[in-house]
């Protein structure tokens, strides 16, 4: 067995290795002086910046959003509508307003430096993030620590604004969601039974599914769901549940995830002869999703803005612009939640008159009936935006407005 | 010889003087970025140190780290966490009641998430050892995502794939490099004691080793073991530095992380580990620029995300084709080749002596 | 019935496209011992090559999908001569690194290049549709795909036992050595094997992103995954013993879900829990040779 002998004769002299290596290692060593003195430069620069702070004619607005990894495609989406509001809303208290877009990867641990590097590096007044809860959840503490605000488009999971006075965000949470789908179901699609499918690695479609099994219970009696089926973030074959679920003849199914695994599964249930209505929550808003679903119907989903039906002044602007700036990209909730954290962002400064991180979370705490595209964000004292739903299904090819639940 | 012994002593004294004073200065004038990657490169030594004593020492192609830093964090996290914020988290399905009410101080914490990971090595390293090569690579690739996979499933002591939070947070530089420094110390001892000679056996030839006497198995299982162990520590810190975990965190990504911090560094080489350990972490937050858009004398080239894990795989491979050994080969860091180098004279004296 | 029906449609779809990749893996693993995991990549690749080949030059599916197996070949070869060859003689360890390596290349590439957004696979008409028995439904792929996976199979037992080439490889898996002795040309042998496994990597990518009609960079891992363990259950070098093991691993995994749906989240978990079992109790898998280990 030849193993390891290159290994062995590492040790000896030879002379062309020998160059090599410290030529290798002393390249090593220039690199590591060399990113410990750029840290070293940061870390002597902090104080300058500080002091300049006052003086500085920029307004930073940090942006932590996944651009690469499993949630790409929810970040870029809401990165578009952060970069149109910059563009229309450039300044703010007479200073110009920079973004500081740091790409999360999708992943736990980068979300935290993402935000400790904006807090301590780029000394950012206000953060935006992050598509994605459990990265929210990670950058989180750190911006408390720091004292620096943070807005969350679209983060649904009622834990990340849970104890954290400086996380709020533009968009409904979890429980209404799920409550809302619940109630639509019974209400206006006369549904008695019920069957969930949820992806178990993902919090936004386990969080869901159990609101929505909760209420629909409450409504329809304790049997009323009569199939929970799993499946993985990344499955493509959902035939097996589907089956299984087809044997017990639901009235409805409901099935919120992301829109990559939803389209297939959605598509699967007619091939397999599933007829009933397929519910879901707002990460099916994408075109990604519509593209599989066009053909169908009865499907429907929950989400928060609606671009036929302007809810307010903003909404109009907002699509108009999208349209101009984003041509032939739809118009999406995500965009219009980005669009909406930055607009908010703005007016809390304009309202504290003062782009001091802690002026801006004590404006954005009192936040009532803002006029944002999404429609009329009102904050509770979780920091959570109480809002109306908009509710729309698939037809003609096409996302169309179906209904709208206020929140009670 | 003496002397030389004494200037080795004292030398590793001072060194050892030098490294607190680092900490002491890094942690009072570094920005808490720079603090956060500095301890986040920490992990990375951890983890490469005690991947290499696997994969570099033994021999064995494990992939399973990332499955028993999982193990760590959720032990280290449920241990820790406050009585009340388990309640307020475990907001779908309340969490088992023995778990509900335990909280643990941090230091024993962090201690049981590597006893546990490694009662979890021993599990697996059981019946997974009698594998070889790639039979074992993909065996424990398949363990760590079981582990994951059961994390994700077992809402009511895990809290599924909502994961937790308000996890006590640990800032210092100091606890990091500290569990750092001893893994790096205790791994040295192992390494240099007759088990570490029987790894090393094992590693450059399986069948010569069991012939020389050595029990192949159970020298396998205590590598593994240990590795288990070193790496549920890790993903404990790793909890208790972004103060949130969940089970997709763990994916099979983070061993190939490890995996690029051990080839870089020569698989067999502990100082190999440390440094690349050390770098790899850096730049992965230094070549960021790279994806940002970059304005070069007037012309704006696009940042492009992503940009820094194609670095990274095309550096893995030039350095597996072209520079196998990677920077330190399998040789450590010591005096001797530092007093060689810095003064010749040394020798000639003792000759004469 | 209809359950047991549907499911049994829903497990031969499934699992013949498993034993149509394993193929792939089982026969560059019986030539280098190497588990090639760039193989996975390369469904991605083609999923992505027969794209734009339809969507972005408009070119007749057939037509797309034979470029896509042409150029999907010619990576795989690629690879192997770049990233694989070189270290033939170095330790094995090294060699799965370096696949790693060339299979997250592939991947990151993937996503710098094409964006991590998933993209929609056009499925032609003539190709896909949708086929009602009674109560039971589903696509045309369930027959087309098993067809394919048997012609394929039939057409690569032929060579590799009846063939020059197919002697020649045989020689090469039993001792690299001893057959380039015998004058064999044992890059040759190992590039005709990269060729014949890509392409059937790369129909097997087609296959997968017409089934499952939503490609993205990472589409590769867990098919790539599976298929593996598929075969090393099924005897890993073993033709017969390959489709076998893509065909039980579907099979079993329907049916997990089906009739177990309160374990439907443990999916993924059957495969390697059953690939484990398997390493244990018949390391060699179910078709597979005993082989003694030399000294």
């Amino acid at each position: 067995m030849e193993g390891y002998e290159s290994h062995i004769y590492l040790g000896e002299v030879n002379g062309g290795t020998m160059f090599k290596k410290k030529y290798v290692t002393v390249i090593t060593l220039l690199l590591v002086a060399a990113f410990a003195l750029a840290g070293c430069g940061g870390g002597g620069g902090e104080k300058k910046d500080a002091a300049q702070d006052a003086a500085s004619d920029v307004i930073k607005i940090g942006v932590y959003e996944p651009l690469t990894g499993t949630n790409a495609a929810g970040g870029e989406m809401t990165v578009e509508g952060i970069k149109l509001a910059n563009q229309l809303f450039p300044e703010v208290l007479g200073k110009k307003v920079e973004l500081v877009i740091v790409d999360n990867k999708s992943e736990k641990q980068e979300a935290a430096n993402a935000v400790e590097r904006l807090v301590s590096k780029d000394k950012v007044n206000v953060i935006i993030g992050s598509y994605g809860s459990s990265l929210s959840m990670a950058g989180g503490p750190i911006a408390k620590d720091a004292g620096i605000p943070v807005i969350g488009c679209s983060p649904t999971n009622p834990a990340v604004t849970l104890g954290n006075d400086y996380y709020f965000r533009v968009c409904f949470i979890d429980p209404f969601q799920g409550t809302v789908m619940a109630n639509y179901a019974f209400d206006k699609l006369g549904a008695k039974k019920a069957a969930i499918i949820q992806d178990v690695q993902q919090d936004y479609s386990v969080g869901l599914n159990n609101y929505f099994e909760k209420s629909f219970k409450k409504l329809a009696g304790e049997d009323a769901i009569v199939a929970k089926v799993n499946y993985n973030t990344g499955d493509k074959d959902f035939s097996s549940q589907l089956t299984a679920i087809k044997d017990k003849k639901p009235d409805v199914i409901f099935a919120p995830g992301n829109f990559t695994e939803s389209g297939i599964l959605v598509e699967k249930a007619r091939e397999l002869g599933i007829t009933c209505p397929i519910l879901g929550g707002d990460t099916w808003e994408s075109e990604e999703f519509l593209n599989r679903v066009k053909n169908t119907k009865d499907v429907y989903f929950s989400t928060h803005f609606d671009s036929t039906q302007p809810v307010t002044e903003m909404s109009k602007k907002f699509k108009e612009e999208y349209e101009k700036a984003y041509a032939g990209k739809q118009v999406n909730a995500f965009g219009a939640l980005g669009f909406d954290s930055y607009i908010l962002a703005l007016d809390a400064m304009k309202k504290a008159n003062s782009a001091d991180p802690k002026a801006i979370r004590d404006a954005l705490a009192g936040t009532k009936d803002f006029e944002g595209a999404t429609g009329l964000i009102t904050l509770d004292t979780n920091g959570d935006a109480t809002k109306t739903a908009i509710i729309k299904k698939v037809a003609d090819g096409n996302f169309v407005y179906e209904g709208k639940v206020d929140p009670k | 010889m003496d002397s030389r012994q004494n200037i080795k002593r004292l030398l590793t004294l001072g060194l050892i003087l030098l490294s607190c004073l680092v900490l002491f200065f890094a942690q009072g004038f570094l920005s808490s970025f720079n603090i956060r990657i500095l301890n986040l490169a920490a992990i990375f030594v951890i983890l490469g140190a005690s991947m290499n004593l696997v994969l570099g020492f033994t021999g064995m192609f494990s992939l399973g780290h990332a499955g028993f830093m999982c193990v760590g964090a959720y032990v280290s996290a449920i241990l820790t966490m406050s009585p009340a914020s388990k309640e307020l988290i475990y907001y779908m399905e309340p969490i088992i009641p023995p778990l509900a009410n335990v909280h643990w101080p941090v230091f024993p914490a962090i201690v049981m998430a590597g006893v546990v990971a490694a009662f979890f090595g021993f599990l697996i390293g059981f019946p997974a050892l009698r594998l070889r090569d790639d039979y074992l690579a993909i065996a424990t690739l398949g363990f760590g995502e079981i582990i994951r996979i059961i994390v994700t499933n077992t809402i009511t002591i895990t809290n599924g794939s909502l994961g937790l939070k308000d996890i006590p947070s640990i800032k210092s530089l100091w606890i990091y490099w500290g569990f750092a420094i001893a893994t790096i110390w205790i791994l040295k001892q192992l390494i240099n004691s007759s088990w570490g000679y029987a790894f090393k056996a094992i590693r450059d030839n399986e069948i010569a080793a069991e012939a020389m006497g050595i029990d192949v198995f159970k020298h396998k299982l205590l590598s593994f073991t240990v590795g288990a162990f070193f790496a549920g520590l890790a993903g404990a810190l790793m909890g208790h530095l972004i103060t949130s975990v969940d089970p997709t965190m763990f994916r099979f990504l983070f061993t190939f992380q490890i995996l690029l911090i051990i080839v870089l560094g020569g698989l067999g080489s502990l100082t190999g580990s440390v440094i690349a350990g050390v770098v790899v972490t850096v730049s992965m937050e230094f070549l960021r620029f790279v994806e940002q858009p970059i304005n070069l004398f007037g012309l704006i080239i696009p940042g492009i995300p992503g940009m820094r894990m194609v670095i990274f795989s095309l550096l893995l491979l030039m350095v597996i084709l072209f520079y196998r050994q990677g920077l330190m080969g399998t040789r450590e860091f010591n005096w001797d080749w530092i007093l060689d180098k810095l003064g010749v004279a040394r020798r000639k004296e003792r000759g004469v002596a | 019935m209809e359950l047991y029906l549907q499911t049994l449609a829903n497990g031969i779809s499934l699992g013949s496209l498993y034993a149509l990749i394993a193929i792939g893996y089982t026969m560059v693993y019986g030539i280098l011992r190497l588990i090639n995991f760039a193989h996975a990549d390369l469904l991605m690749v083609a999923g992505y090559i027969a794209f734009y080949g339809i969507m972005v030059f408009a070119l007749p599916w057939w037509f797309s999908f034979l470029i896509a197996i042409a150029l999907t070949a010619l990576l795989g070869v690629s690879i192997e001569k770049i990233a694989y060859r070189p270290l033939r003689n170095a330790p094995r360890i090294s060699v799965l690194i370096s696949a790693i390596g060339v299979s997250f290349l592939l991947e990151n590439l993937g996503i710098v290049a094409i964006g991590a957004r998933p993209k929609s696979f056009p499925r032609p008409e003539e190709l896909v549709w949708n086929i009602k028995l009674g109560d039971i439904s589903f696509l045309s792929l369930t027959v087309i795909i098993p067809i394919v996976t048997l012609l394929l199979l039939v057409a690569v037992t032929y060579m590799v036992n009846k063939t020059k080439t197919g002697t020649a490889m045989r020689a090469v898996s039993r001792d690299f050595e001893t057959a380039s002795l015998m004058a064999v040309d044992v890059n040759k042998v190992v590039s005709t094997t990269f060729l014949v496994g890509s392409s059937l990597a790369a129909v097997g990518g087609i296959l997968y992103s017409l089934q499952y009609p939503q490609i993205d960079p990472l589409m590769g891992v867990f098919p790539g995954l599976k298929c593996f363990i598929a075969a090393v259950m099924g005897g890993i070098g073993s033709i017969p013993g390959a489709m076998l093991g893509g065909f039980i691993l579907g099979m079993g995994e329907v049916f997990l879900v089906a009739f177990m749906p309160e374990l439907s989240g443990y999916r993924d978990a059957f495969a390697f829990v059953i690939l484990i079992f398997i390493l244990l109790f018949k390391p060699t898998g179910i078709l597979g040779e005993n082989v003694v280990e030399k000294v």
